[in-house]
C-alpha cells in the first residue's frame, strides 16, 4: 500500500502500537476510509480494535507508523483539536449538567453564541427525538434515552468523523436492534464518516458499508459484510463471523479456483481454494450451515453428497437445527428453513446431505 | 424487553393469590391483601421481620451499651455541668434562704440574721472542708471570693468560743460530752451508747427536745453524725462544737423558753444565766475575720449564684457575667473566648484549605496512576498514621525552632540573618503549619476515594469534545470531585476544630485553641462548668456547621468512597 491514498477521509499507514515496549498490540496497521463510509471494527476483545479507535480518537499514540486525517498527519494533534465526534461505551454523559447543558458543552469550548448553541443545541435533540428531555439529568435517564443523548452530544457540533465504542453494549436486545437503525440512518443521512467498534458481529454485519475483522493485532479481513460471510478469506474469519461447519483434510490436487480436500476419513471432496499452500498442505474447510441440503428433491446440480448420521434434532421454531456425524466429526450443523414440506429428520437416521463446490471454502488450517 | 403475558396480575386461574383477591372483590370491597391463612400480608410480613429485628438488636446490642456508658453518659453529664449550680445552696442553704429577704440593689450588708445563718453554714461547710470548693466556684463570678472562705474557715471555728466558755464557767458539767448527750439523746440510745466502743451506736435525737431547743438538737444531729461518721468518734466522749454553744445559747434566748426532761435544772439554770452573757454580733465577727464580709458585692454575688442552675458559665464562655443588674460584659483584659473562639475556627478554616490544596493534587495523581503505584504511594500518604501523634508534633518542633533545621539551612545559606533567625513555631504558624501535616490523610483519603471512582471516560469524552485540558479539569472534573473536598472538609475542620495536643505543644500563647483552654478549666483551673459550657459551644458550633453545610452543600454530596 502506498503511503497516501487518493480520497481517504481516515487513513492508517503501518502504525504499530506497543504498551509495555515488549509486545504489540497492533501490528502494522493499514487501513484507508473514503468520506462518508460506515466502518465497524470487529473482534474479540484484546484483538486491539479499541486502541486503533483511541489512537485514531487521540488518547493513544502510535509507536510507529502515521495516522492521517483528511490528508493530513494527526499524531501531533492533541484530541481536543481533531474535531472528532466521539461515543463511548458508557456514554460518559456528564452527571453534574444536564442533558441540555451536556450538549452545550462542545458548542461552549468552541465559543459559540448563546442563541446560535441553543438552536444546535434544539436541532441535535430533535433529530434523536429527545426535544422534551432538555432539562433532565443523565440519571433520570433510561439506558435508550442516554444512548440518544450521548450520539447527540457527539454530532452536535457537526464533526466530519464520529468514533462509536461498543455504544450500544449496555443496552438489552430489543432496544439495541432499534438503535442500530436509528445510528446508520443517522450517519447516512448526515453523511458523515463513521468508525464503529463492536464484539457483537450481527451489529457489524447489520450496520456498517464495509467491516475490518481484527485478531491479533492485525486486520484480518477488511470487506463488505456479505463477502465477509460468504467469502471468508481465512478460517478465523469464518469461524469468527457467523455459524460454521469445519473439516480438516489435505489437499491433494488444485485446479485453478477450485481444489479436491482429503479429509481425514479418507473421503475426497472438491472446494473452493481460498487460502490454501498448495498441494500436500493441511486445509480447513468451512461450510455454513444453511448451504448443507439433505432433501434430495430440493439438491441442487452439481453438489457433492456425503453420508451423515444425524445426533441430534432440535426444532426452533422458523428453523430446524440438526446436528450430525460427518467425516468423523460430531459437530457437523445444517439448518434448514421450517417449511410446509420439509422433512422432519429423526436420531440416528442415517442420510446422505450434499453442498455446491463453490459453498465449500479450503482455507487455511 | 418484558414478556407481556407474564406479570402477576395476567396469571389467571386459580393460583392462591388471585383466591385470595377474587373473595374479596366477591365481598365488594377492597380490603388489605391477606395471607395465605388469612391474617393481613402486612401483619404477617412485620411478624415476620421482627425475629430479623431482634437479632440485628442483639448484634449491636454490646457497642451500644459501650458507647452509651462509656461516651454517651459522661457527655452528657459534662454538658449538664455548664448549667448545674447546687453547689452554693448545698452548702450555705441557711444563708441562701435567709439572702432571699435582701435587697442586692440596696448597697448595704445583710442583716445580723443573715450572718448568724452563715455562721452556721460556715461552720458545718468548714467541718465538712467544703468551705474552699464553694470559695473556688464563687471566685469565678467574684475575685477573691477564694481566699475570704479559706480565711474565714479558719475562724469561724473561735466564733463560739465566748458562749462555749460562759457555759463552762457556769457550770463545770457543761464541759462534760455526757451532759450534752443525755439532754439531746434519746433514753434507748444513751443507755446503748454507755460504756460502747467508739463511735457506738448510730445518734438518736430524743423526740421532743426539738420542740425546747429546735436549733441545738439540729445541729447537735448534725455533729453527732459527723463525729460518729468521719473522726469514729462517739458523742459520749467528744464535746461538741462551739457552734452546739451557740446553738443552745439562740435558743435559751428565745421568748418563753420552758423545758422538761433530763438535767432540768441545768438547762434552766442556764436559761437564766443566758441573758447575762456576752452578745456577740456575728456581723463584727465576720467582718473582722475579713472586710470583704462588709463588702455588699460579696453578698450579691452570692445571692445571684444561690439558684441551683445558672447561665453563668455560658455568659463567662462568651465573656459575659451575671451580676445583680443584670447580664454585662466582662471587663476588657478579661474577655478571652470571643478571641479564642474566632481564632479556633479561622484557624481550622485555613488548615482545612491548606489541606485541599496540598491534597487535592497528591489524590488526583493517586487516583489516576495504575493500582500498583497507587496503593505504594498511598502507605506513603499513610505512613504517619503509624507514627505517633506526639513524635509528629515535636517533630515539628525540632523543623521549626529557631535554632531548628530549617532556620539553621536558611542561615547557612545566607538567606536568613543569624540574628534575625524566623519564628515559626509557638504561634499560629506552627500550629497551621504542623495540623495541616497532621490532618493531611484525612483530606487525602476521601478525596482519592471519590476520584478514583470519575470514570476516565469523562475526560476522555470532554477532550473529544473540543475542551482543552484545564477546561476539561475545571467544568467536567472538578464538580464530580467536590463530594470528596466536602468529606475532606467536614472531616479535617471538625477534627481540627477540636485539636488539643499539637496546638498545646506548638502553639504557644498566640497559636492555641479553644480546647486548649477548655483542658486548662479540666485539669488545672478544675472550673468544669465553665469547661463544660465552653465544650458546649464548641458541640453547638460544629452543629450549626454542619447544617449549614447541609443546606448549602447537601449532606448527600458527601462520599467518603465509591
Amino acid at each position: 500500500m502506498s503511503d497516501t491514498t487518493e480520497g481517504a477521509f481516515v487513513e492508517f499507514s503501518r502504525v504499530q502500537k506497543s504498551y509495555d515496549g515488549e509486545t504489540l498490540v497492533v501490528k502494522d496497521l493499514n487501513l484507508t476510509m473514503p468520506k462518508g463510509e460506515f466502518l465497524t471494527m470487529l473482534g474479540p476483545s484484546g484483538s486491539g480494535k479499541t486502541t486503533c479507535l483511541m489512537m485514531l480518537a487521540g488518547f493513544e499514540t502510535a509507536t510507529h507508523g502515521e495516522i492521517l486525517l483528511d490528508g493530513k498527519p494527526i499524531n501531533n494533534i492533541p484530541p481536543h483539536k481533531r474535531g472528532i465526534g466521539m461515543v463511548f461505551q458508557n456514554y460518559a454523559l456528564f452527571p453534574h449538567m444536564t442533558v441540555a447543558e451536556n450538549l452545550s458543552f462542545p458548542l461552549e469550548v468552541r465559543k459559540i453564541g448563546k442563541s446560535d448553541r441553543e438552536a444546535k443545541v434544539k436541532r441535535a435533540l430533535d433529530m434523536v427525538q429527545m426535544g422534551a428531555f432538555g432539562g433532565r439529568r443523565p440519571a433520570q435517564l433510561s439506558g435508550g434515552q442516554q444512548q440518544r443523548i450521548a450520539l447527540a452530544r457527539a454530532l452536535v457540533f457537526e464533526p466530519e468523523l464520529v468514533l462509536m465504542d461498543e455504544p450500544l453494549g449496555a443496552l438489552d436486545k430489543q432496544l439495541r436492534e432499534h438503535m442500530q437503525f436509528e445510528i446508520t440512518n443517522l450517519a447516512h443521512s448526515l453523511g458523515i464518516t463513521t468508525v464503529y467498534v463492536t464484539h457483537d458481529q450481527t451489529e457489524a454485519l447489520t450496520m456498517s458499508d464495509r467491516v475490518a475483522v481484527f485478531d491479533d493485532g492485525r486486520i484480518q479481513q477488511l470487506a463488505p459484510p456479505d463477502q465477509l460471510y460468504e467469502a471468508p478469506q481465512n478460517s478465523f474469519v469464518a469461524q469468527f463471523i457467523g455459524e460454521n461447519n469445519t473439516l480438516t483434510g489435505t489437499v491433494t490436487e488444485v485446479n485453478g479456483e477450485f481444489c479436491k480436500v482429503k479429509l481425514d476419513d479418507g473421503e475426497v471432496i472438491d472446494a473452493k481454494a481460498v487460502n490454501i499452500d498448495g498441494v500436500g498442505s493441511k486445509t480447513q474447510v468451512s461450510i455454513r450451515p444453511e448451504r448443507v441440503e439433505y432433501n434430495s428433491e430440493r439438491m441442487a446440480e452439481g453438489v457433492h453428497t456425503i453420508k451423515a448420521e444425524v445426533l441430534e434434532f432440535i426444532y426452533m421454531g422458523d428453523i430446524f437445527r440438526t446436528r450430525l456425524r460427518v467425516a468423523g466429526k460430531d459437530d457437523f450443523v445444517i439448518k434448514t428453513r421450517n417449511a410446509p414440506d420439509q422433512v422432519r429428520l429423526k436420531r440416528g437416521q442415517q442420510i446422505e446431505i450434499g453442498w455446491l463446490p463453490s459453498d465449500c471454502h479450503a482455507l487455511d488450517a | 424487553m418484558t414478556d407481556r403475558t407474564t406479570g402477576p396480575d395476567q396469571m389467571t386461574g386459580a393460583t392462591p393469590d388471585n383466591g385470595m383477591r377474587n373473595a374479596n372483590r366477591a365481598n365488594g370491597k377492597p380490603g388489605p391483601m391477606l395471607s395465605a391463612d388469612g391474617t393481613p400480608l402486612k401483619r404477617s410480613l412485620r411478624r415476620a421481620q421482627r425475629r430479623q429485628k431482634i437479632r440485628a438488636l442483639m448484634l449491636i446490642a454490646p457497642l451500644l451499651i459501650f458507647v452509651l456508658l462509656t461516651f454517651i453518659a459522661p457527655i452528657a453529664d459534662m454538658l449538664f455541668r455548664s448549667v448545674q449550680n447546687q453547689i452554693v445552696s448545698d452548702t450555705l442553704p441557711r444563708t441562701v434562704a435567709s439572702l432571699e429577704r435582701w435587697d442586692g440593689q440596696s448597697g448595704e450588708v445583710p442583716d445580723e440574721q443573715t450572718f448568724r445563718a452563715l455562721y452556721l453554714d460556715m461552720f458545718i461547710a468548714a467541718e465538712r472542708k467544703e468551705h474552699t470548693r464553694l470559695g473556688s466556684r464563687l471566685n469565678y463570678e467574684l475575685t477573691g471570693v477564694s481566699s475570704l472562705f479559706r480565711r474565714t474557715g479558719r475562724d469561724v471555728d473561735d466564733f463560739g468560743e465566748v458562749y462555749e466558755d460562759a457555759f463552762n464557767d457556769l457550770d463545770p458539767k457543761w464541759e462534760d460530752p455526757t451532759t450534752w448527750a443525755r439532754i439531746l439523746g434519746s433514753a434507748d440510745w444513751v443507755g446503748e451508747a454507755e460504756g460502747a466502743e467508739a463511735p457506738g451506736p448510730d445518734f438518736e435525737l430524743r423526740d421532743d427536745v426539738a420542740s425546747y431547743l429546735p436549733l441545738t438538737a439540729e445541729l447537735y444531729g448534725i455533729f453527732a453524725e459527723f463525729i460518729q461518721t468521719e473522726d469514729g468518734d462517739s458523742p459520749m466522749e467528744e464535746e461538741p462544737w462551739t457552734l452546739v454553744y451557740t446553738a443552745l445559747y439562740w435558743d435559751l434566748q428565745r421568748q418563753g423558753f420552758a423545758y422538761s426532761g433530763p438535767e432540768a435544772d441545768l438547762v434552766r439554770a442556764a436559761a437564766q444565766a443566758a441573758s447575762g452573757f456576752e452578745n456577740v454580733s456575728l456581723k463584727a465577727l465576720f467582718i473582722d475575720s475579713d472586710k470583704d464580709w462588709g463588702d455588699p458585692e460579696v453578698w450579691a454575688t452570692i445571692k445571684t449564684y444561690a439558684p441551683e442552675y445558672t447561665p453563668g458559665y455560658f455568659l463567662n464562655a462568651v465573656d459575659r457575667q451575671l451580676t445583680p443588674d443584670g447580664v454585662e460584659k466582662r471587663p476588657a483584659n478579661e474577655q478571652i473566648y470571643g478571641i479564642l473562639f474566632q481564632r479556633t475556627i479561622f484557624m481550622s478554616l485555613t488548615i482545612t484549605i491548606s489541606c485541599i490544596l496540598l491534597g487535592y493534587p497528591v489524590a488526583y495523581i493517586l487516583a489516576n496512576l495504575p493500582m500498583r503505584t497507587a496503593n505504594l504511594l498511598m502507605i506513603l500518604v499513610l505512613l504517619p498514621f503509624w507514627t505517633s501523634l506526639l513524635v509528629r508534633t515535636s517533630a515539628w518542633k525540632v523543623m521549626l525552632q529557631q535554632q531548628g533545621v530549617i532556620n539553621d539551612t536558611l542561615v547557612w545559606l545566607g538567606l536568613v540573618d543569624d540574628a534575625s533567625r524566623l519564628v515559626m513555631i509557638n504561634n499560629q504558624f506552627g500550629t497551621i503549619v504542623a495540623m495541616t501535616h497532621i490532618l493531611l490523610p484525612f483530606m487525602i483519603l476521601p478525596l482519592y476515594s471519590v476520584m478514583a471512582t470519575i470514570p476516565p471516560s469523562y475526560v476522555r469524552a470532554s477532550k473529544s469534545l473540543g475542551a482543552t485540558n484545564w477546561t476539561t479539569f475545571w467544568r467536567v472534573y472538578f464538580p464530580q470531585s467536590v463530594p470528596g473536598i466536602g468529606a475532606g472538609s467536614i472531616l479535617v475542620f471538625i477534627l481540627s476544630i477540636g485539636y488539643y495536643i499539637t496546638p498545646e505543644i506548638v502553639g504557644g500563647t498566640t497559636g492555641t485553641f479553644i480546647s486548649n483552654r477548655i483542658a486548662y478549666h479540666i485539669s488545672s483551673s478544675l472550673n468544669w462548668g465553665l469547661a463544660a459550657a465552653l465544650g458546649s459551644i464548641l458541640l453547638a458550633v460544629v452543629l450549626i456547621l454542619y447544617y449549614l453545610y447541609d443546606r448549602i452543600v447537601g449532606i448527600d454530596n458527601v462520599k467518603l468512597g465509591g
